[in-house]
């Protein structure tokens, strides 16, 4: 990219908003998934939508390759940059433009925080309900990339279920409005591609979302069980019974030692903790919690506990929300793997997974969405054994193929990005991925937004993969791997 | 997209209708007749495939024959829509009807296109569970066409559209290809998201041939309730406080009628204790205006709009407006329809997406229809007709799709280059 290019850009973000010196764009040469690093040749923060239609105009016309950021929280390298291309962070967009909820509706800009949308609307009862662990930090734009989850998606959906409309600037600096604040817009459901493309298909510069009015009560359960085989059973049952929690979540020992050890949530030392949360109208929610305590107890579960009040119920979170961070408590490296099962195959695949952490030598603490069968194994390493690093790697990779073989997914919530985009054609057909090249032609022919993540390639020369280090972010604390 | 595509044979090969029968079998490909035309557009022969392999098969051969094909269901949508450029073939689902799998302790279900929602409801009820949707005609119509047409109903408040209740799809492409995207797991975000694509496309980007379904339990107890308004102001009034509220009801919904007072319809799902409870705070709510337990049949209300005592004179549209705009839209109605001397009738979800019956002379309702079209387009809405009587003058069944049609243009020419499926039905004429 030569001078005059960079002149260019420099001139369309007013000087402060490009940063092209090699010690300032460290900073970007990575997301949260750190042992991939590739630096980027200049990194553009624009403050509006005109801004970011006239780079992509440039990037177009020189058919530069650009990479769209947010906070730079992904875990699956979504935001790894392209050599010779740009970044474009939209971190500068961050105002929340218009609540209004008689309609239920909020509009912001990419750059704005999750949990800051909650923040603004609070006051009303209302809140914005997906709610990815990293949500004090990670971008409504970035979770629009990711379609991103959280613990509460197994009743209240995922970012697709609350995104109703977006602006989108296409590749090559088009402006469109996908979808809207009334529901149905005539023609294609181009937000709903459009969400979870991992930044492939253009640039959201405004998204309307849908805020949700807060439950009369909530309530959240702990459960104390031998084994996750019986703590499996009675999330079974719970199901069975018609009942459909705000979260489920499960841990194994390992973790809830790690997790003990980092925040004391003071849980009990046993094979497999559930957590059940029912929200809604207080009557319901308390019917039904006295089914889900017997159901624990006929699975087997040792103890059981009702957190009492609010200080209570955060405590239990904080828990469950640290474990990724608490492995440093129990192994100098570890590896956050997420995949996704059917449920009822969770007996079978936790098999098979101390299985092969036994042939390995290695040890994997567990964490999972348990309603909705997101796994997130951690495998434990110590780097500094030599071939422990690669042999975690593998096994890492091979709890993904027994995802597969049990009739799951590669990602749950994390996305392909660059990390697992090797693994989409164990997952799809040869026919399945080339139908979603030819609806990525019609967004992006080509192939400038982020072109290298989601479909496997050759991997690229620029790309060093290198050792695993804490994201700065996450070694400050501000960040947690989930 | 018309000029790309070869010229059209007049009647349909004979060698083409060899191959076909000789490929699928002759009871499986017959002639058509005057129930079979499309929005007025009579196709030449109708085919029903046995199994996705051979529906993709007879796709790919109409591809290269360049004819029109038209993909079909349970036939209860066959007015809806403009009226196709061209119509050779008319691709049935009928013989793909089977519940593959019902996954029910992970709450998912594999079904074929073919399948009726009653069917599927029907089997999905053995193990206490449903697909949380109530699409019109549900004995009839399939799961194929009722994903195509993106037809959702009251229960579309609480549990969402089919856009949320799908979680993956195979479809078969005019080039042959069988494409399968999503998965058979409800948190999966490995790949583009084509479900939702196909959701709502109307059969103009592929053939949907199988879908799978994340489900939820059936209620174990259910109450609705009939709240009487008596103007307009107290209908807005009401339905805010209940949408204001911490209730969890199920569904909420509108029914006006020119010269009646509205009707609020709510459902609750629930424990009986639960009931009970929300029971009580519905009544709060509704200070002054009557509220009386209702039969579940008021949930019925959208579907009764097309019963027509006089087909020939009445029209029937879906409207989509804000939430917070639904006794405006309401008063936009009256006074369109008053001042032409039309009568009417509207059912309308919390959601904003609400069903009108438009009756009278042919040429006011035209008029009508398009005045309101206009008024709710200019804040944020939409009108699709999708039922007209012959005697009233066309009307572009969709309304504007916005900026964003030329990339719809875009994806319609990478998945059927040659127009092959439902050519000119759907949105500008795609």
């Amino acid at each position: 990219m030569d001078a005059r290019i960079l002149d260019e850009l420099r001139a369309i973000v007013d000087g402060r908003g490009l940063i092209s010196s090699p010690e300032e764009l460290h900073t970007y040469e990575c997301d949260g998934l750190t042992n991939l690093r590739v630096m980027p040749r200049a990194v553009l923060l624009p403050t509006s939508t005109g801004q970011v239609q006239a780079i992509l105009r440039i990037c177009h016309r020189e058919k530069i390759p650009f990479v769209a950021r947010g906070s730079g929280t992904g875990l699956s390298g979504g935001a790894l940059p392209v050599e010779n291309g740009v970044v474009i962070s939209l971190a500068r967009m961050n105002r929340i433009l218009e609540v209004d909820f008689p309609n239920a509706r909020a509009v912001v800009e990419p750059g704005v925080i999750n949990l800051d949308v909650t923040a603004r609307i609070l006051h009303n009862e209302y809140f914005y309900a997906p709610d990815p662990s990293s949500q004090s930090i990670c971008s409504i734009g970035g979770n629009v990339a990711e379609n991103s989850g959280g613990a509460h998606c197994l009743k209240y959906g995922f970012t697709t279920t609350h995104v109703l409309g977006l602006d989108v600037v296409l590749p090559d600096g088009t402006l469109v409005h996908l979808g809207g604040k009334a529901l149905d817009a005539p023609g294609y459901d181009l937000a709903g591609v459009f969400v979870g493309s991992e930044g492939t298909l253009g640039i959201a510069t405004k998204i309307i979302l849908r805020i949700v009015k807060r439950p009369e009560c909530v309530r959240t359960l702990l459960a104390a069980f031998p084994s996750t085989n019986e703590a499996g059973a009675a999330v079974s049952g719970i199901i069975a019974a018609g009942m459909l929690p705000a979260a489920i979540e499960m841990m194994d020992n390992l973790a809830i030692q790690a997790a003990e050890a980092a925040v004391r949530a003071n849980y009990p030392n046993c094979g497999a903790l559930l957590l059940v949360e029912l929200d809604g109208p207080l009557a319901e929610v308390e019917t039904l919690m006295t089914h889900v305590n017997e159901i624990c107890l006929s699975n087997g579960a040792s103890e059981i506990r009702l957190a009492q009040s609010d200080a209570e119920r955060a405590l239990v979170w904080k828990g469950r929300k640290a474990a990724f961070a608490a492995m440093g408590r129990i192994s100098p490296n570890y590896i956050v793997q997420d995949g996704v099962i059917p449920r009822t195959s969770l007996p079978q695949v936790m098999g098979e997974i101390v299985r092969l952490s036994q042939e390995a030598g290695l040890r994997v603490a567990n964490v999972f969405h348990a309603g909705d069968g997101n796994l997130h194994p951690l495998v434990l390493y110590d780097r500094r054994i030599p071939g422990q690093e690669e042999a975690a790697e593998a096994l890492s990779s091979n709890i993904l193929e027994l995802c597969i073989a049990a009739g799951g997914s590669i990602t749950g919530e994390h996305g392909v990005g660059e990390d697992k985009k090797k693994m989409m054609s164990k997952m799809f057909a040869e026919p399945d991925l080339l139908t979603m090249q030819r609806v990525r032609n019609a967004f992006d022919p080509l192939q400038l937004s982020n072109p290298t993540k989601i479909f496997p390639t050759p991997r690229l020369c620029g790309e060093k993969p290198g050792k695993y280090t804490p994201h700065p972010l996450e070694s400050s604390g501000l960040a947690e791997r989930f | 997209m018309d000029a790309a595509t070869p010229s059209q044979p007049a009647t349909l090969h004979s060698s083409f209708r060899y191959k076909l029968i000789s490929f699928i079998g002759p009871e499986h490909v017959r002639a058509t007749s005057a129930v079979d035309a499309i929005v007025g557009v009579q196709p030449k022969v109708l085919v029903a495939p046995g199994n996705e392999r051979e529906l993709a098969e007879v796709l790919r051969l109409s591809n290269e024959a360049g004819l029109a094909v038209i993909p079909s269901g349970g036939g209860t949508k066959r007015c809806w829509g403009n009226p196709p450029s061209r119509a050779d073939l008319v691709l049935s689902t009928a013989r793909l009807n089977e519940t593959t799998e019902h996954a029910w302790a992970d709450l998912t279900v594999t079904v074929e296109a073919g399948c009726t929602i009653q069917k599927l409801q029907e089997a999905l009820a053995e193990h206490g569970q449903r697909l949380a949707l109530d699409p019109l005609w549900p004995e009839k119509a399939t799961v194929g066409g009722v994903l195509s047409a993106n037809d959702s109903g009251a229960l579309r408040l609480r549990f969402g559209a089919l856009r949320d209740l799908i979680i993956g799809v195979t479809l078969a492409l005019p080039d042959g290809t069988l494409a399968s995207s999503g998965g058979k797991v409800v948190k999966n975000v490995a790949g583009y998201d084509l479900p939702k694509l196909a959701t709502g496309a109307f059969g103009t980007l592929g053939v949907i041939t199988r879908a799978v379904f994340r489900l939820h339990p059936l209620p174990r107890h259910t109450r609705s309730f009939t709240v009487a308004t008596s103007t307009g102001e107290e209908t807005r009034r009401f339905v805010q406080a209940v949408q204001n509220s911490k209730l969890a009801h199920t569904a909420l919904q509108g029914r006006f009628e020119s010269g009646i007072s509205p009707l609020v319809d709510v459902l609750f799902e629930g424990t009986e204790a639960g009931l009970s409870a929300q029971e009580a705070h519905l009544k709060i709510l509704a200070e002054t205006s009557a509220v009386t337990e209702a039969s579940p049949e008021v949930w019925k209300a959208r579907q009764g709009l097309w019963s027509f005592t006089k087909p020939e004179s009445a029209a029937l549209a879906k409207f989509s407006i804000l939430p917070a705009e639904i006794e405006k839209s309401m008063e936009t109605i009256a006074k369109s329809a008053g001042t032409r001397r039309l009568q009417w009738k509207a059912v309308v979800q919390a959601t904003g997406i609400g069903w009108l019956r438009l009756q009278g002379d042919a040429k006011d309702l035209r008029v009508s229809l398009q005045e309101l079209r206009e008024l709710f387009e200019r804040s944020a809405g939409s009108l699709i007709v999708f039922y007209r009587p012959a005697a009233m003058p066309a009307i572009d069944t969709w309304g504007g799709a916005g900026d964003a049609f030329p990339l719809m243009k875009a994806v319609k020419q990478q998945l059927d280059p040659r127009n092959t499926l439902n050519p000119g039905r759907f949105v500008g004429g795609i």
